[in-house]
């Protein structure tokens, strides 16, 4: 900033390049968006058209956007949607604390770690992650399965002399979710954790106070913008979560992505899918915001 | 921080082993003989075969690898660009909508991202005409959109970083805005788009539900494809295909943090 003409002609040419990628985000991010709020506000002369290539699924272009009038206040009518949506946040909510229960110790530990072995641990957090989400949460089946590698050590031990139900059912939902976003709860909580002031708590001891009295009085108040980015890491994305509850849940695992994926791939309900997710979108933009704000907020501190 | 914790060390230690079991258990049953997944019947290598056996399997994986290496090149060009613009230039038109829009790929399910796509592309096939079908190219514009977010929170972290005396020095020496750039701004800036590049090519690889929506009839991704055969249960040779993206990864891994020491000593300076 401290060269004026020299750092204006380098931006030049960054403000010309920007146009590219914020028109592809322009059409290819936000433009999707506004399609899928038009077509659940059944605009006939908006909706019409996009539905016009559907003719492999029926010729209604018409009824189908009167349907979605109709469907979209069907959701708030009928009980059956409204008691995924909780179910779905119930989950995710549950699953971002277990996560967060898991999460903070790993992080605190880490954290308190010399650094050759914080950088080491902090990878092995990291590393599962390349592997494929999908791969990861199949992994599961093996092991949770009424013959699969848990239940046969516990037969064998003696521990039960019967295989404890552990797939298809919310339990495994939990797990998945746990082990899933793990990482993305650990390092927002690590890099808060990290750069906090170890003087603190120094004072904290000299002052008298005991370990888990410091860690109540100092060490949590002072994290808790760690624990609220990992929390909305975690549970925007697990509120809306398809693979999980599609490989782990039971059948009476409701959780709305796989709800919303229903619809649309085996009832082939095109604006019953939208109204869905639509709303599933309004549940989120609040929490959603609060996330770009701590972004945002992150990134000025950082410059 | 002298005395021990052993409650914590157990808690650390039970989480380390949630991330790692699963996967060490399908290594192990991935080389097991016996078609019950949980019986150990032998060390063989019967799976390995039978993947190369698969044209369907073959094909899907290479339309991933295809669309994952376009995907991912595409998105570190774009996504580096945010990132710099969104850093160095101070009044940017239309700061916040840009932010916006590079941060909440990050959060959103997939789901919507994938129906919401689905719906732009029938859109635009009906008012210009293209995309006519769905396939590779849709996936590709897809997986370039939410990768790109990726990719710019990775450059955005190591610009935060990195000391910008170097390229005002090339500048005063009179050097041309885009040559100091490719000069001397990418090579410093090359462990984050290495990386960036890594992980968006392991999204593009690894993504399933948004795949799901904007693809054809014609074209069906390695995830679609082990979507599809997990559903009915474990079948060992997923746990074959699992292993070997594992080597993949750990190859990938091991050459990415050789890159990056390498690199170290001169960009971090």
């Amino acid at each position: 900033m401290s060269n004026e003409s020299n750092g204006e002609r380098s931006l030049r040419w960054l403000k010309r390049a920007v146009a590219v990628p914020y028109l592809w985000l322009l059409l290819f991010f936000l433009t999707p968006f506004l399609i899928i709020l038009k077509i659940s506000v059944a605009d006939p002369v908006v909706a019409q058209p996009p539905f016009t290539p559907l003719l492999e699924w029926g010729a209604d272009g018409f009824e189908g956007i009167r349907a979605t009038f109709s469907n979209f206040a069907f959701l708030f009518q009928d009980g059956y949607y409204g008691i995924i949506y909780l179910a779905s946040l119930k989950m995710a909510a549950i699953g971002t604390l277990l996560c967060l229960l898991l999460g903070y110790p790993m992080a605190y530990y880490i954290a308190r770690q010399p650094p050759e072995r914080r950088n080491l641990l902090l990878l092995a957090v990291i590393l599962p992650f390349w592997i494929s989400f999908l791969l990861r949460v199949y992994a599961w089946i093996g092991l949770l399965n009424n013959r699969g590698v848990i239940n046969e050590l516990l037969l064998w031990t003696g521990v039960i002399d019967r295989p404890i139900a552990m797939l298809y059912n919310d339990f495994a939902v939990y797990l998945g979710i746990v082990y899933s976003y793990l990482p993305f709860m650990i390092l927002p909580l690590y890099s808060n954790l990290e750069r906090m002031d170890l003087d603190l708590l120094d004072a904290a001891a000299d002052l008298g106070a005991r370990r888990w009295r410091a860690f109540v009085d100092v060490t949590l108040p002072l994290s808790v913008p760690g624990i609220i980015g990992g929390c909305l890491l975690v549970f925007i994305p697990a509120v809306g979560e398809f693979t999980i509850p599609a490989l782990l849940g039971g059948a009476d695992t409701l959780m709305i992505g796989r709800v919303l994926w229903d619809e649309f791939f085996i009832n082939r309900d095109w604006p019953v899918a939208s109204a869905v997710s639509v709303v599933l979108l309004l549940l989120l933009i609040a929490p959603i915001m609060w996330f770009q704000r701590l972004q945002s907020r992150e990134h000025e501190a950082g410059r | 921080m002298k005395r021990r914790a052993p409650m914590l060390v157990s808690v650390v230690a039970f989480g380390y082993a949630l991330l790692y079991v699963p996967i060490i258990s399908v290594v192990i049953y991935s080389f097991n003989d016996s078609r019950l997944v949980t019986l150990w019947g032998g060390f063989s290598l019967r799976w390995y075969a039978s993947l190369l056996e698969d044209s369907k399997l073959l094909e899907a994986a290479l339309l991933s690898l295809r669309i994952a290496f376009v995907s991912a090149t595409f998105a570190t060009a774009l996504g580096a660009i945010v990132a710099l613009a969104l850093h160095r230039v101070a009044r940017l038109r239309g700061r916040l909508l840009l932010s916006g829009m590079v941060t909440a790929p990050l959060v959103m399910p997939e789901i919507i991202t994938g129906l919401s796509l689905l719906f732009l592309f029938i859109s635009m096939a009906n008012l210009l005409g293209w995309p006519m079908t769905r396939g590779a190219t849709t996936i590709t514009i897809a997986h370039i959109t939410f990768s790109m977010a990726y990719v710019v929170v990775v450059v955005r972290s190591r610009l935060a970083g990195m000391d910008e005396t170097l390229e005002e020095a090339a500048m005063d020496l009179g050097g041309r805005p885009l040559a100091v750039f490719f000069d001397v701004t990418v090579p410093m800036l090359l462990p984050a788009l290495v990386s960036g590049w890594l992980l968006a090519f392991t999204l593009s690889l690894d993504d399933l539900v948004i795949s799901s929506f904007v693809s054809g009839p014609g074209a069906t991704t390695l995830p679609m494809f082990i979507f599809a055969k997990v559903r009915l249960g474990v079948t060992p040779d997923i746990n074959a295909i699992t292993t070997i993206i594992i080597a993949l990864v750990a190859v990938a891994v091991a050459t990415a943090s050789i890159v990056t020491n390498r690199r170290r000593p001169v960009a971090a300076k």
